[in-house]
């Protein structure tokens, strides 16, 4: 168990200072650390691993504590045995890979670190790169020696700043199978920064969401996306509608509330929230989980069905991107396949229909 | 021939004890996070605009009898600093200096801070991370300031003849031993001299470029 309560205030250039102010527990496995650039995430990482030193706080990992301003300790970033993975990786671009991964092992007798080395080197599936420099390698392959690097210390937890970005999601959940399957037998916490929604589905088992230097949220990666108490973190986790709505009236009994959407006519029900008749709130909606129909859709439980017009079709890999104009601009993802048995094209009268419960409170 | 030997042998002791100096003093420029580090920065630029005599004045003074250097060497070694072979390494090095603490400077500094941070949560101290990452690193900064410094040192001639006088086999450098045939009309001999200085200046220079130009890499770029 990795346990950190941090204070760390930033001053930048400008008058304004960003503070983290955070207090999390990560247990053995791999913990998603989400939110925005800027969330304070980096930050949060430099400190656990002793790059940048907290205002006050505490951190333990295990029995050890690392840190802790009440009582005078400070153990340098090279006595705290915690792996970082930097999000530029940091290979040494003039060390071979079986140089760069033996670095770490200094204090131990040779034999021992060829044996260290070259059995990391054949579970992430390197080991034929071992004398080819950083240069020489490609992009997986360079991920997959940063990760041997850091775990062949037998750290006692890793810190993973957003290491995969840049990957096709194969070779990505390749790579996170050869994590997974290292892990299963050290059982370290694993602090996984990613602002990738696909990267938490495929990880997710714990989830801490960031913003803005504070936790908003902590659970299932599931509980946290769906729930998203800020506007910023919903934007991030791929809400891509985000509309500003004014509630119109309370139906307790049913749990519901209708809300009028923007400035428009438009009005939907919602799951009821905090919020008093006439004030104002945010609605996220999944663009994937809005339905599109291009006649009158009858006989749905959904309960809100908008009629619009089709403004823009745009194809984006194996989705497409449509924009639907109810009197503010809807984004709504189609198949292509959608597109074609439908016939869709720009212009054209379409009906969107939105679930109660897919429609979103954020603060 | 005996002032080139002389100045070959001054310019590698003056090398050698620069790049010793000037390391940890160029990590410190380079590292640290003292705010008023811009005063060492000037300190260590001087040389490069004050005019030989006034550096070779002050040290003479220095390195006099009663100098507080001169006053050290005697009760060290039973002899003074100035005129003396000693004492033309010390004004040397002193009037080099730049030479060798700014492109190690500028070098560390070049060096992505990640790999230090990563050298570091490797379980890597300063020394180690000194020696491993960043001195591999900045190998052409670390020929620069040695050839820089050893090809100064070679060309000097205000200094040296402030501190060290003109000796035969002792402080007579081939700078100074060509003003000394000009003086004496011998347009041949200090022609002679010249061109040789003139072809290891050259050389030495195209070894810098070479080198920051990338003609030899080590190792292969990011």
């Amino acid at each position: 168990m990795l346990t950190a309560q941090i204070r760390k205030e930033r001053r930048s250039s400008g008058a304004s200072s960003f503070v983290l102010d955070v207090s999390i527990q990560v247990s053995p496995g791999i913990t998603i650390l989400f939110g925005v650039s800027g969330a304070g995430k980096s930050t949060l990482l430099d400190c656990i691993a002793g790059l940048v030193r907290p205002d006050k706080g505490q951190i333990t990992v295990g029995d050890e504590v690392l840190f802790d301003s009440g009582r005078g300790i400070y153990l340098p970033a090279q006595k705290r045995r915690i792996a970082y993975v930097f999000q530029t990786l940091a290979l040494f671009p003039h060390l071979s890979a079986e140089e760069n991964i033996a670095y770490g092992l200094s204090d131990l007798p040779e034999q021992e670190t060829r044996e260290r080395v070259s059995a990391i080197l054949k579970a992430f599936r390197v080991d034929k790169l071992r004398k080819q420099k950083p240069g020489e390698l490609s992009g997986g392959e360079k991920q997959r020696v940063a990760l041997a690097r850091s775990l062949v210390t037998e750290p006692h937890a890793l810190l993973l700043d957003e290491p995969l970005t840049g990957l096709d999601a194969e070779l990505k959940s390749s790579i996170v199978d050869d994590l997974r399957a290292w892990n299963a037998a050290k059982g370290i916490p694993v602090l996984y920064v990613t602002h990738s929604r696909e990267e938490v589905d495929a990880l997710g088992e714990r989830m801490i969401a960031l913003d803005n230097g504070r936790v908003v949220s902590a659970g299932a990666p599931m509980d946290v996306l769906n729930a998203p108490r800020r506007k910023k973190l919903a934007q991030a986790a791929g809400f891509e509608n985000l509309l500003s709505a004014t509630v119109l009236d309370l139906r307790e009994t049913d749990g519901v509330m209708r809300v009028r959407l923007q400035e428009s006519a438009c009005e939907i029900e919602v799951p009821i929230g905090y919020a008093a008749v006439g004030s104002r709130v945010h609605v996220a909606i999944r663009a994937g989980d809005i339905l599109l129909a291009t006649e009158q859709p009858h006989g749905l439980s959904a309960r809100n069905v908008l009629e619009g017009r089709l403004v823009s079709l745009e194809q984006r890999g194996t989705i497409v991107i449509a924009r639907v104009d109810c009197g503010l601009t809807f984004v709504v993802h189609v198949t292509p396949g959608a597109v074609r048995a439908l016939e869709l094209a720009s212009g054209r009268p379409v009906w969107l229909v939105l679930k109660t419960h897919s429609c979103h409170l954020v603060d | 021939m005996q002032a080139l030997w002389l100045s070959m042998k001054l310019a590698s002791c003056v090398t050698a004890i620069l790049l010793a100096v000037g390391m940890p003093v160029a990590y410190w420029l380079a590292y640290s996070t003292w705010r008023g580090k811009f005063l060492l920065e000037s300190v260590v630029a001087l040389p490069l605009v004050l005019p030989p005599t006034v550096l070779g004045f002050y040290a003479l003074i220095a390195m006099g009898p009663r100098g507080p250097l001169g006053k050290l060497w005697i009760a060290l070694f039973g002899h003074g600093l100035a005129f003396t072979f000693g004492g033309l390494i010390l004004a040397s090095v002193l009037y080099s200096f730049p030479f060798s603490v700014q492109p190690l400077t500028a070098s560390f500094e070049g060096i992505d801070r990640r790999l230090l941070d990563a050298s570091a949560v490797l379980g890597a101290g300063g020394v180690r991370t000194f020696l491993r990452v960043i001195l591999p690193l900045s190998l052409p900064g670390v020929v620069t300031a040695a050839v820089l410094s050893f090809a100064h040192t070679l060309g000097e001639f205000g200094v040296v003849l402030m501190v060290g006088g003109n000796l035969a086999g002792v402080t007579r450098t081939v700078s100074i031993d060509i003003y000394d045939h000009v003086q004496s009309l011998e347009y041949g001999e200090a022609n002679r001299m010249a061109l040789v200085l003139l072809a290891i200046s050259f050389a030495v220079l195209s070894v810098v470029y070479a080198v920051n130009r990338r003609v030899w890499t080590p190792w292969a770029a990011k």
